[in-house]
Parts: C-alpha cells; structure tokens; sequence
C-alpha cells in the first residue's frame, strides 16, 4: 500500500463525498426547513441521470444534455411539490414517509416502462475523457476531477448564497423558527416550493455527473439516499456546511474502509478469514461512524439551533 | 331469485366445460410453461428467454412436436415467494406438461421441489447451480445450459494455457462471486495478485480500480454480472487500464449489457458455451431471424431457451405427443434428438449438457452493435464436475 495509493483512494473518498454531497444539500434543506421527510430524493438523482441519456440522445452533446436535464429536473421538482408534496407539509411524517415511497415506487416503474430495464449510459464528454498519469503507472480519470471541481464549485454558490443573500437568510431562518418567519410576512409556502424544487435540481445535477461513469437504471438512487440520510444526520440536519463536511468524511470513510480493512485485517490474521470479514465490515463503517457521532453528538455535528 | 341465477351460471358453465371437453377430445394441447426474471434490472436477461422460446414456437407454427401448444410465461420478479407460488399456480391449477426456468439459481432452488415432486419436468434454460447437478440430480430435472462452475473454470484454464502469472481478481461478496473465484483458481495455478469482494450492486469501483492499477497484473479476472459489470467496465476503460491487461469475466460483458457498454467493452473476454457469430448450422438463421423480429442481438439465454424449445419439439414429437407417459417422454428429451444451436449436445448422466465452450471476446459489427464473438474453443465436449455424484444412470 504505496503513499499514491492512498492518494489516489483519498480523491475517490472526496469524489465520492462530493455527489452525496449534491444530494444531501437539498435533502437536509426539505427536512431542515420544511420539516418534511422526503423519500423520494433518490428518484429525483435518477431522473435526473436519465433526462441526462435522453437529452444526450437528442441533443449528441454532453453540456447540452446538462442543462436541459437540470431545466427539467427543476420543473419535475416544482411539479411534485404542486400536485404531491405541497399536501403533506401538514401531515405526521408517517403520511409523508408513506407518499413519498410511493413516488419512489411510482417514478421506479415508469423509467422502466419509457426507457426499459436494462442499465444505460451517456458517453464521457470529449473534453473531459482521459485519464492524467498521477504517479509512473497510477492513472486517474480527468472527468473525476472534474466531478470533484465541480462539486466545489457547486458548495460555494451555496455558501454564498445561504449566508450572503436575503434568500439565503429567510431559508436559515426557516430552518430555525418557520412560524416566526411566516409571521414576518414572509410566503413561506413559495420559500419552499424554491427550496424544494432547487434541492431537486441539485439532486437531479448528481444524476447527470454520474451518468458516464455509473450505469443508469431504475432503482439508481435508492441505496444512495440511504448514505444520503446518513450524511444529513451525522451533518446535522438543516445544516448546508454540516452535510459538506459530513458529505466529504461519509464518502472518505466509505472509499478507505473498503480499500484498506482487508490489508489492515491481513496484517493480524490470515488472507482468507480477512478477505472474509474486511469487506463486511467495510460495508458496516459509516453506520459505525454515524452512530458514534451521535452518542456524542445527538444533533449532528453542525446541529442548526432549531426554536422550539 | 338467487337459486334462479345460479342455476342458470351453473348450467351455462356446464355447457361451456361441454364445449371445451368436446374441443380438446381430438388432441389435447401441450402445456408448456415458463418462469423467468421479467422486471426489475435483469428483466432483460428474462426477455432473452422469453423472446428465445417464442421465436422457436413461432417458426414450428406454435406447435410443439406437431401438438398444438399454449405457452404461458410468468415472471418470478426476482422474488423467490412469487418464484414458488407462480410455479405451484402453473402446476396445480394449468396441469402444464413442462415448466421452463429459470434464470437465476435461486429462483430454481425455489421452485424445484414443488414441480418435480408433481412429476412435471423442469427444464431450466439458464441457471446451473450445482446444487441439482450432483447428489441432488433429479429424474425431472433437465438443463439446457450449463453448470454455473464452468464458465469460470474454463477463464481459470484460459489464463493457465496463455501462460499469465499474476491475476488479480474481484467478485461481488455473495454465494456465486465466491464460486467464480473458486473455480477459476480450479485450473489456474498462478500467482494472485489479489482477491478482493464488493458489495452486491457495487456502484463506484474507484477504489477498486486504483487498487488492481497498483497491483500491476497480467490480466484481470472478473464476475459481474448486469448494472454491475455494465458500471465496471466503463469505468475501468475510463481509468485507462484496458491497454495494460487483458480483461477476462464471466457475465459480465454479454449481449444483455453489451447495449450500455457499447466501445468501453471491445477487445474485453468473456465465458460462454456459444456466441453469436458461431459457425453452426442454422445459427446465423436464428441470430438474424431474432433481430428481424425483436430488434436486439440474441444473447446466450436466448439461444438456449429456443434450444430448449427445440428440444421439446424433437422429444414431443418422438412420442406422438403423449405427455402423459412420462417415462417415454423423459427417455425422448435424454436423446436429444435435434440441433442445437451450438452444433454437438448431449445430456450427460445428471441432465446437464455435454458442450463445448468458448473464450468469447467482444467486437463491434458492421451495423454498429456489439455482439461477443468466438475467440478460441477451450474446452471439447466438457461434462461439469459434478456429474460423477449423481447416482442417476440410463
């Protein structure tokens, strides 16, 4: 296990934090301020991945692509908040959990009635195919560095927006106290529709990175928005910076623990029982790390101040 | 008013059984019913099948040994209680003569009992565990295909033969991933670079990739099957390792997922026991007959389900159609009198094939799909290595 070695895994770690970090953002949002517990976010990463294969399919060009798939990753959003969600803020989060499943099942379906059951995929863009020579013989693939860039990119238009902007300060404000800021004059119920159908879109954005390098196929987002709710509870649900930072240390843990438990565990017993035991326990970590968090920390690690 | 009612439905469904008993007196129709994944990711392994079987009754004018036949397809949605109940709905209420399935072996090992307990053959188009090829070989229990093992055995003899002396290889971390590697080490006495195991649907091979990068080897030996292989293979041409190894799987790149895998494949081997471009007679017959009427590339589990078909229809017609002497009937389907599509086939001891099977590679045709190809034969007239526990003879 050279030192590049674990470089090269360290990138993979931060790549892989950085699409859970897409899709946590808007989920810690919609449970942050709107208290509503969304399930359905996974499906919007999947559409998303597949607008990207459909819009590539017409268009024959990956930026093309991208941004009709945002455009209409936003508008399904808006679309499901208006004839689905908008019913529920009122109800328990029995009612929201049963729904939003629903979507799940219902979304899961039609992709495979429109675009079949077998895996798709979209070509890398041009301009970002290639892999760029880290070491003598250690490759790395350009696109996910570019997935990484962008993410970053991604994480400071937010910052920027939710501690510099006054849409930003009525979102944190909502998360905090939502009566108070609806008493204030504010239309909380077009707040979240905005919230709502951005959070969909930033999912939707995960969805078109990784359409070149992971297959598209129905059911694509439901183990990630499992990882993703981890993410938003060891962040601190509500909580933008907590879920990057939880986003990067999710998907760091994960890419290490899976890389390295087996050589570790080879070190103290023989090859076949750790190639055995590492991978399961690999797969076991980040629930580990979450619930030892939350012993220390019940409220995340970045706990937004909620009124009670 | 109620015993009016019902007394005239009653009459009614007697004259309808009337009408149905006096249609069938001439010749009852054979009953053949098949179960396979249809939804869900691998449905399209399932639409292989399915497509398979239909074309070969289509092309003998939907009838089976001269019989006419109704063919009744479920899906098994990849569940082994909806496996269990749909193969006991087609046993005890359709009383089919036949049951075709499955694809996955876990389905099979859901739905065995019930069928070959009721004495109807099973004839599986596609899964091969060895569970039923040794000690628990069964009188009704027919394979059409091939025993799970050797398609990773005869990667294992592949990498022994070309003389590679460091293999990494990586499996997902379930049941079949471990008899991947355990067969493949069968015949192969190299050095492992590694062994490692993934999660079942791993998404983000990354790490993995940075992993068999470093370790530097010959070749690469791979089992992943569907999405799985389909992420994997993109994602290790993206990583530029396809010019430094050769890249041997099993399942994983075939023509279910050649469609996504399009280019990043080409130049990639993988296992089979037939391949498109297999020089048989009527083979290029079939391969062009399923895309006129389907529209995509037959794949392995579409060739062995119209075998499967065919081989019912030269068994069927050897006994006049009787389905109900079971005994003539199963000595007629052990002849195997047809051709299959794969040229030389004969059931061994445990009602597995005895085939040849192939290193297969994927190339891109004229037309611009993807279809495997044959490489080299590696193995002639390979029995599994099970058939010797299996008391059955005849």
């Amino acid at each position: 296990m050279s030192t590049t070695l674990v470089l090269v895994q360290i990138l993979n770690g931060l790549q892989l934090g950085i699409l859970l970090f897409l899709i946590a953002a808007g989920l810690t949002l919609v449970f942050g301020v709107m208290g509503f517990i969304n399930l359905a976010h996974g499906v919007q990463y999947m559409v998303g991945a597949y607008f990207a294969v459909a819009f590539y399919g017409l268009t024959g060009n990956f930026l093309a692509a991208m941004l009709l798939a945002l455009a209409s990753a936003l508008v399904l959003g808006l679309l499901l908040e208006f004839l689905v969600f908008r019913h529920l803020y009122d109800r328990d989060h029995l009612d929201q959990v049963l729904a939003t499943f629903g979507i799940i099942l219902f979304l899961n379906q039609a992709t495979t009635v429109i675009w079949g059951p077998a895996p798709l995929i979209i070509p890398q863009p041009e301009f970002l195919s290639g892999s760029i020579p880290l070491t003598d013989g250690l490759l790395y693939p350009v696109y996910r560095l570019a997935i990484i860039a962008a993410g970053l990119a991604v994480a400071a238009l937010l910052w920027f927006i939710v501690t510099r902007t006054r849409l930003g300060m009525l979102v944190r404000a909502g998360a905090t106290n939502p009566d108070m800021v609806s008493a204030l004059g504010v239309d909380v119920r077009r707040l979240f529709m905005l919230v709502f159908g951005f959070g969909a879109m930033l999912a939707g954005f995960a969805g078109v990175l990784s359409a070149p390098i992971f297959s598209v196929e129905p059911g694509m987002g439901d183990n990630l928005l499992i990882v993703a709710f981890v993410v938003i509870i060891v962040g601190g649900i509500g909580s933008i910076r907590g879920s990057f930072i939880a986003a990067l240390l999710i998907g760091l843990v994960d890419t290490l623990g899976r890389s390295l438990m087996t050589d570790i565990l080879k070190l103290f017993m023989d090859a076949s029982s750790a190639n055995q035991i590492g991978p399961a326990l690999a797969s076991m970590l980040i629930y580990v790390l979450m619930a030892a968090i939350l012993f220390f920390r019940p409220t995340g690690l970045f706990a937004v101040g909620r009124a009670t | 008013m109620r015993t009016f009612f019902s007394g005239i439905a009653l009459s009614a469904m007697l004259a309808a059984s009337a009408v149905m008993a006096a249609g069938q007196a001439g010749a009852e129709p054979v009953k053949v019913g098949m179960i396979v994944t249809l939804s869900g990711p691998p449905a399209a392994l399932g639409k292989q099948s399915r497509d398979g079987f239909q074309l070969a009754l289509d092309q003998l004018g939907g009838k089976l040994g001269g019989q006419e036949t109704q063919f009744i397809v479920e899906d098994d949605e990849l569940k082994p209680d909806v496996a269990l109940s749909k193969a006991k709905s087609l046993v005890e209420r359709e009383q089919v003569d036949v049951v075709v399935g499955t694809i996955f072996s876990n389905m099979l090992a859901a739905i065995f009992k019930p069928v070959v307990t009721s004495d109807t053959f099973l004839i599986s188009p596609n899964a091969g565990p060895s569970t039923f090829a040794g000690k628990n070989c069964n009188p009704f229990f027919f394979s059409t295909s091939y025993q799970n093992n050797q398609n990773f055995e005869l990667l294992g003899k592949y990498a022994e033969e070309k003389g590679f002396k460091n293999v990494f290889m990586m499996a997902p971390n379930y049941q079949a991933g471990k008899d991947s590697i355990t067969g493949f080490k069968s015949n192969y006495t190299g050095q492992i670079a590694d062994e490692i195991y993934t999660p079942l649907g791993h998404k983000d091979f990354s790490a993995e990739i940075a992993k068999i990068s470093a370790a530097k080897p010959d070749a690469l030996f791979t089992f992943m099957p569907g999405g799985m292989g389909v992420r994997f293979v993109k994602q290790f041409r993206a990583a530029g390792l396809a010019d430094q190894m050769a890249f041997l799987s099993a399942f994983t790149v075939d023509e279910t997922t050649l469609p996504a895998q399009k280019d990043d494949a080409i130049g990639f081997f993988g296992a089979g026991n037939w391949a498109p471009n297999l020089d048989t007679p009527g083979n290029a017959e079939f391969v062009a007959a399923f895309e006129e009427k389907y529209g995509y590339v037959p794949g392995t589990y579409a060739m062995q389900a119209y075998d499967t078909a065919m081989l019912l229809d030269a068994a069927i017609a050897k006994v006049g159609g009787d389905m109900s002497d079971k005994d003539a009937l199963r000595a007629a389907i052990r002849a195997a009198d047809f051709t299959s599509l794969r040229g030389g086939f004969k059931f061994n001891n445990n009602h597995y094939p005895v085939q040849d099977f192939y290193l297969l590679k994927v190339a891109k045709r004229d037309d611009g799909k993807f279809q495997t190809e044959i490489e080299q034969k590696v193995f002639e007239a390979q029995g599994d290595s099970f058939a010797s526990e299996c008391k059955m003879t005849w």
